[in-house]
């Protein structure tokens, strides 16, 4: 492989890995306060076609994103209604969430645009336009690290550097702050947070929007940045892979950074097998690249690269104490 | 929490899930312009209207008793198996595997032979999961997920790289031989004047009741049922009275992900006739539904499944003969998992609300 090849490949891993590495740390901060979320699929659905649609019929990305956004919070607040309001099963709140997702989405863009359930193709303003780099140009000269620059990190939509600077904000947040101390504690032990005076009702639902929210950019990257349009069932499982690198990253959101670009490295090779099968020197099924990042996140979970301890007060619905 | 009585526990609590889930749907097709009278009309007439209609219901509602089975297994022992899709397909595999491996003269050999096969290579893939929950203390939903995908993943290679025979070129096995063929209800006698049209619905579904009649049994007349039953109300209780942790889930895993196996003598070997890309077809995700709505009783598995057969068959009749597309069983699919599984507590308080004033006179 020689480098200009390598250079496509990362630059294709980064725009595979935004909208994992948005939906994981969409998934970090509601896991971290104690709700379980295997509704980050049906959160980008919801987005993605919120967003493409509301693209489509105003011509602008940034409207389009406020819809995906509100499409995204408005599922994060049924799961919330339903597990910390009602204290019902997380686990099976997402899954149905995911399933009404799938269903409406479809539903929704047929009978806004009946185009078999995809919205309109967007252009121009419609969808996030590549942002050059400060220097991108001059810099492209310097040997390696130059085109690394202006090729990989350079030229991306804005939902893309969003994203990685939400890595670091989410560090800060969680580990720096009076509300990320919180969020923690009443993901481990709600009692104490209580105890304290502190509403684990508020702290939790806080954490369920800010899922959505951080979802809605997923989504909204998957209609109007990484593709152009919603589709049926577009995610194709990403909030899922996205989960995977979640325990990948034992809800660590540096670790998250690395777990969604090392996924979005797999589905970005999963793209040419051509170049794998000249690196490796024998054909890789692409199936198998596609399982890659499940069967590592089954090892991982299996304790034998570290060990991936869940917030232990995680799918349990808190009954305050009468 | 307002108590309320079991049959209002047992019947009303699923009924009222049910209604609640109806109702948002004909607002979800109301708000798309389309009319909920003539949906729920076409998906009566499509479902249950005639033999016909009955003989695709009754198929589906076949799979969906192994798959709802299989979860309630597991459930019981407070395992959610959310794994039923990939087990199916890697069922379906072994189904394959074996109609393909002789001619076979008659089908009352082959079914034997695939059903063991299918149920073993369902079994096969819950087994890893089991082993994590059981020993290393991986989460069993995560792990079963990551397994749908891993098993999809497999197959998609099989198909495309193994089993394609030479020349086709659709991913998919070699038909499997006329002797491995199950007789659809059509074919049978006496039943075959009911069902008077070539129909899917086939011999897998007595084997699907005889699966919820054996479920009862295994669950609430067996010792390793109430083992199971014990362990997933209380597993420090259960330890305490010297059940092995490890030994329910491995065989409540093992149970449930074998009668999810079992599901695709119905669909790979009864209807296909060869095995295809996600041959479960979302049949393993219904089950969660079937379960829930069945309240983990085999009896209400069996009405339940009736009842997403019903679903199923007549979405696709909306989907073929109205302008709503046929996503909208997806739709209520979610829903009803989510009223029932999910908002239980708010339909139980619901109904609290009804039965209080009894309570206070026993009290």
């Amino acid at each position: 492989m020689d480098y200009a090849t390598l250079l496509q490949i990362l630059d294709s891993t980064i725009r595979l890995a935004t909208p994992l590495l948005l939906a994981c740390l969409a998934g970090l901060y509601s896991e971290r306060s104690g709700i379980f979320d295997i509704g980050l699929e049906g959160k980008m659905l919801m987005a993605a076609m919120s967003t493409g649609a509301v693209a489509a019929l105003t011509g602008s990305v940034w409207i389009g994103l406020l819809a995906g956004i509100s499409g995204a919070v408005l599922f994060a607040l049924v799961h919330g209604v339903a597990s910390i309001t009602f204290r019902g099963n997380q686990l099976i709140s997402g899954v149905a969430l995911n399933f009404v997702a799938s269903g409406i989405t479809v539903l929704i863009a047929q009978s806004l645009f009946r185009q078999g359930g995809r919205t309109p193709p967007l252009s121009g303003e419609a969808r996030f336009n590549p942002i050059t780099l400060p220097f991108a140009e001059a810099l492209s000269g310097v040997p390696i690290l130059g085109p690394l620059y202006s090729e990989v990190l350079s030229g991306h939509g804005a939902l893309v550097y969003i994203a990685l600077l939400a890595v670091p904000v989410t560090w800060w947040v969680l580990f720096r702050t009076r509300f990320g101390l919180r969020l923690r504690a009443v993901g481990e032990n709600p009692a104490s947070v209580d105890t304290a005076g502190i509403s684990v009702i508020r702290l939790r639902y806080g954490a369920v929007v800010i899922t959505g929210i951080l979802c809605g950019l997923a989504g909204a990257y998957m209609a109007a940045g990484l593709q152009a349009g919603f589709g049926k069932e577009m995610t194709a499982g990403r909030g899922y892979i996205a989960l995977a690198a979640l325990i990948f990253a034992k809800w660590r959101p540096w670790y998250a950074l690395m777990a969604t670009l090392l996924f979005g490295f797999f589905q970005a090779l999963a793209l040419r097998p051509d170049v794998i099968k000249n690196t490796v020197g024998f054909d890789v099924p692409v199936p198998a690249l596609d399982a890659l990042p499940y069967i590592l996140t089954v090892i991982v979970l299996a304790g034998f690269v570290g060990r991936a301890i869940p917030p232990r007060a995680g799918g349990e619905p808190y009954v305050k104490e009468r | 929490m307002a108590r309320i009585p079991r049959w209002a526990d047992l019947v009303l609590v699923p009924l009222i899930s049910l209604l609640l889930a109806g109702i948002i749907s004909a607002l979800v097709i109301l708000a798309i312009g389309q009319s909920p009278k003539e949906a729920l009309t076409t998906m009566v007439t499509g479902a249950v209207g005639s033999s016909y209609a009955w003989g695709y219901t009754l198929y589906y509602a076949t799979s969906f008793m192994f798959t709802g089975l299989a979860v309630t297994v597991a459930f019981h022992g407070s395992l959610f198996n959310i794994g039923g899709e990939g087990q199916a397909q890697l069922g379906g595999l072994g189904v394959a595997l074996v109609c393909l491996a002789v001619p076979w003269p008659h089908w009352t050999l082959a079914l034997p032979m695939a059903m063991i096969a299918g149920a073993l290579f369902g079994a096969a893939w819950a087994a890893i999961p089991a082993y994590l929950q059981a020993r290393r203390g991986s989460h069993i939903v995560i792990t079963t997920i990551m397994f749908n995908y891993i098993g999809a993943a497999l197959i998609v290679y099989l198909l495309v790289n193994v089993l394609r025979p030479p020349g086709q070129m659709d991913p998919a096995t070699a038909r499997f031989p006329s002797g491995a063929a199950l007789p659809t209800l059509h074919d049978l006698p006496l039943l075959g004047l009911i069902f008077d049209k070539k129909i899917p619905a086939n011999v897998t579904l007595f084997v699907a009741l005889i699966a919820c009649w054996l479920v009862w049994l295994l669950l609430w007349r067996t010792r390793l049922g109430y083992e199971i039953r014990a362990f997933g109300r209380s597993e420090p209780a259960a330890r305490y009275a010297g059940i092995s942790p490890f030994r329910v889930t491995m065989l409540a895993m093992l149970i449930s992900g074998a009668l999810a196996g079992l599901m695709s003598i119905n669909n790979v070997m009864g209807e296909s006739g060869r095995l295809l890309q996600n041959s479960s077809e979302g049949a393993g995700f219904i089950g969660i539904a079937v379960a829930l709505m069945g309240r983990n009783h085999p009896i209400g598995v069996f009405l339940a499944a009736i009842l997403f057969g019903i679903l199923y068959q007549g979405g696709a009749e909306i989907g073929l003969w109205t302008s709503i597309p046929i996503e909208l069983r997806t739709v209520v699919q979610g829903l009803v998992i989510l009223f029932t599984g999910a908002l239980d507590h708010m339909v139980r308080m619901m109904l609290g609300v009804f039965f209080r004033p009894r309570r206070i006179e026993v009290a």
